[in-house]
């Protein structure tokens, strides 16, 4: 086991800076995400760390060693790629054995080790089978197996749930969570989806045009944003933004209820919303209107559990109100959070 | 009833490719009964070409086999198809691996420059050739042409093999990589052997222009004993304006079935090999 940090990585593919900066620093064991839209500069951030691309600039380092310079097959990591990547001339057994081959190991030894990780993941029953016999979820398991022998003190995992479909994916998220638990080994995981990350990691790092724009704990991510791009990309709907005279004022669709039916005793804040239309997602609704702001009128978005049966109706005007704790302010310029003003 | 529909629809088609088929065979059925013909049977005009009015005889097969040195033409062809091959593959491979993965844009650019090469006629180039051939003190030597015939075999090799190896993923070469490989491992062990019909295409074209080579083989080579078969048979078979037809066509039919097996052998993945080497290349 090991931790992974980057110091001022940077890495330009012509005028364009892919990754622009990025200190980074993982926890022994830990389970972090890089979270971002597509383009941010995820993924080749961890074909730097894998050793893929070479940096422009800055560090990279693998449990406290330099490895800027070392081939991919030095740095004692793992890697899984969003197609798996699985070799399509070799059984399963063949494919989880190659890393091994490599290593020299004999060929009992092999056996013995891929078996163990064929076990641990469930798939003893597929080794004599072509990656093309397999299915999605079945692959996933043997790109994981792969990575799994060769004992990597870093697993680096991009997107590897993307090429499921949605049931598959939920089961699968829980399972390599468990299984990450389970070998302790430190992992960077990629993925542009936010329930992913929310769901899985220990931290998540989101970035945005090359930058980490935060890095925390799924909590501190979606509760207390460092900047407008972390309040909006997490949370769906988004974090409601509405312009102030100098500043932008923050608040989550969920913490922005009619009056009448909330029942708080903290201080609080009510807005005129004016709906302009209901959806009905089975265990939510979601309330689209407008609410006064500096520059004329802000959309807001309310999210109502299904629960509260309040009748609310478009194109009609209501109080609604907002906990000042959960109110979040940033800078109208920057983007970036600020302290709390006076409202 | 609707097959028998739809056999009648297809009966035009048919019909089209029964007639191409006779068109493609007709030579070589021509060939075939010819070379065991007497020469008062081939040349009496009144006769049917196509039938045998007098007993077919071996004369014209013993006139190929012991009287010329036909197994000598067939062996250089042989010899200098298998080296330029080999040349082809050592050299092809690593340039087109090379070109289709580690230069990029310029890859594809450099790609075509090198295929443009293929298309200057060996009519123009065997000139400026024959001094190289001259310098080396290879005329008349069979060296000449595994010396040449590369110069044509590579850059159109070089050209298919980029399009194979384009539409192998890199995802899979570059987990060979962090799975432990050098990039020359990486490629050996994943990326040739998921390019085996890319490259069985290529040591089929490569045999086959070698074999079939004209002008190169008759401007170098005149000795006897190192000719190859394309130019062995023609200058040896025919003497002045004496033609040993008979001949002539034993040794067509005798080297093409071979070749026409050969290719047979290998069709399915030599169209694969040439539409995608179309496509990507």
């Amino acid at each position: 086991m090991a931790i992974v940090e980057t110091r001022g990585l940077r890495k330009h593919f012509g005028d364009v800076a892919a990754v622009d900066g990025v200190d980074l620093a993982s926890k022994e064991g830990e389970f972090l995400v890089l979270l971002g839209p597509s383009g941010c500069g995820k993924t080749t951030l961890l074909r730097l760390i894998a050793g893929l691309e070479q940096p422009t600039a800055g560090e990279i380092l693998i449990g406290g060693q330099v490895v800027n310079g070392l081939p991919p097959r030095a740095r004692k990591i793992a890697m899984v790629f969003q197609s798996y990547a699985l070799y399509p001339h070799m059984t399963v057994f063949n494919n989880i054995a190659f890393p091994l081959k490599a290593q020299g190991m004999s060929p009992e030894e092999r056996k013995k080790k891929v078996e163990w990780a064929a076990s641990l993941l469930g798939i003893n029953r597929l080794l004599h089978r072509f990656p093309r016999q397999l299915s999605g979820g079945e692959r996933q398991r043997v790109a994981l197996a792969r990575a799994l022998v060769r004992e990597p003190s870093i697993f680096l995992l991009d997107e590897p749930l993307s090429n499921l479909d949605a049931q598959l994916r939920a089961s699968a998220r829980d399972e390599l969570q468990q299984f990450q638990r389970r070998i302790g080994t430190t992992t960077v995981y990629v993925t542009h989806d936010q329930v992913e990350a929310m769901g899985m990691g220990d931290r998540i790092s989101v970035m945005y045009q090359g930058k980490v724009r935060q890095i925390g704990t799924p909590q501190e991510i979606y509760h207390e944003p460092a900047d407008t791009f972390v309040a909006t990309f997490l949370g769906s709907p988004p974090m409601n933004l509405v312009e102030r005279k100098d500043y932008l004022l923050g608040f989550r669709p969920e913490h922005f209820l009619p009056k009448d039916i909330a029942s708080v005793q903290d201080k609080t804040v009510t807005f005129q919303f004016r709906v302009t239309r209901v959806e009905y997602l089975g265990a939510d609704r979601l309330i689209y209107g407008v609410v006064a702001g500096a520059n004329g009128e802000s959309k807001a978005i309310s999210r109502l559990s299904a629960t509260l049966t309040f009748p609310i109706e478009p194109g009609k005007g209501y109080d609604f109100l907002i906990r000042s704790q959960d109110l979040k302010f940033f800078d109208k310029a920057t983007g970036l959070r600020t302290g709390p003003k006076l409202l | 009833m609707t097959n028998l529909k739809g056999g009648l629809s297809r009966t035009p088609v048919y019909g089209i490719v029964t007639l191409f088929a006779i068109f493609a065979a007709l030579p070589f059925f021509w060939a075939l009964i010819t070379m065991f013909k007497e020469d008062s049977d081939l040349y009496t005009p009144a006769n049917n070409p196509f039938l045998y009015n007098l007993p077919p005889t071996l004369e014209h097969l013993e006139l190929l086999f012991f009287r010329t040195q036909f197994l000598r033409f067939v062996f250089n062809s042989l010899f200098i198809g298998a080296l330029v091959v080999v040349i082809t593959l050592v050299v092809a491979v690593p340039a087109a691996y090379s070109l289709a993965r580690l230069t990029g844009r310029w890859g594809e650019q450099l790609g075509i420059a090198i295929f443009l090469v293929y298309l200057v006629p060996p009519t123009l180039l065997f000139i400026p050739l024959s001094r190289v051939v001259a310098i080396l003190g290879l005329q008349d030597s069979l060296w000449s042409l595994v010396l040449v015939y590369p110069t044509f075999t590579i850059p159109f090799c070089t050209w298919l093999l980029m399009g194979f190896f384009k539409s192998i993923p890199r995802d899979i070469e570059e987990q060979a990589l962090v799975d432990g490989y050098t990039r020359l491992g990486a490629l050996v062990r994943t990326v040739l052997p998921l390019s085996i019909p890319g490259i069985l295409t290529v040591v089929v074209f490569a045999f086959t222009l070698t074999m079939h080579e004209f002008i190169y083989a008759l401007a170098f080579v005149s000795v006897s004993a190192q000719k190859t078969i394309s130019v062995g048979v023609t200058t040896e078979l025919v003497r002045g304006d004496v033609f040993f037809w008979q001949s002539l066509m034993a040794a067509s039919v005798l080297v093409a079935i071979p070749v026409a097996l050969l290719y047979n052998l290998f069709l399915d993945r030599f169209v694969a090999g040439m539409t995608l080497g179309a496509v990507k290349g």
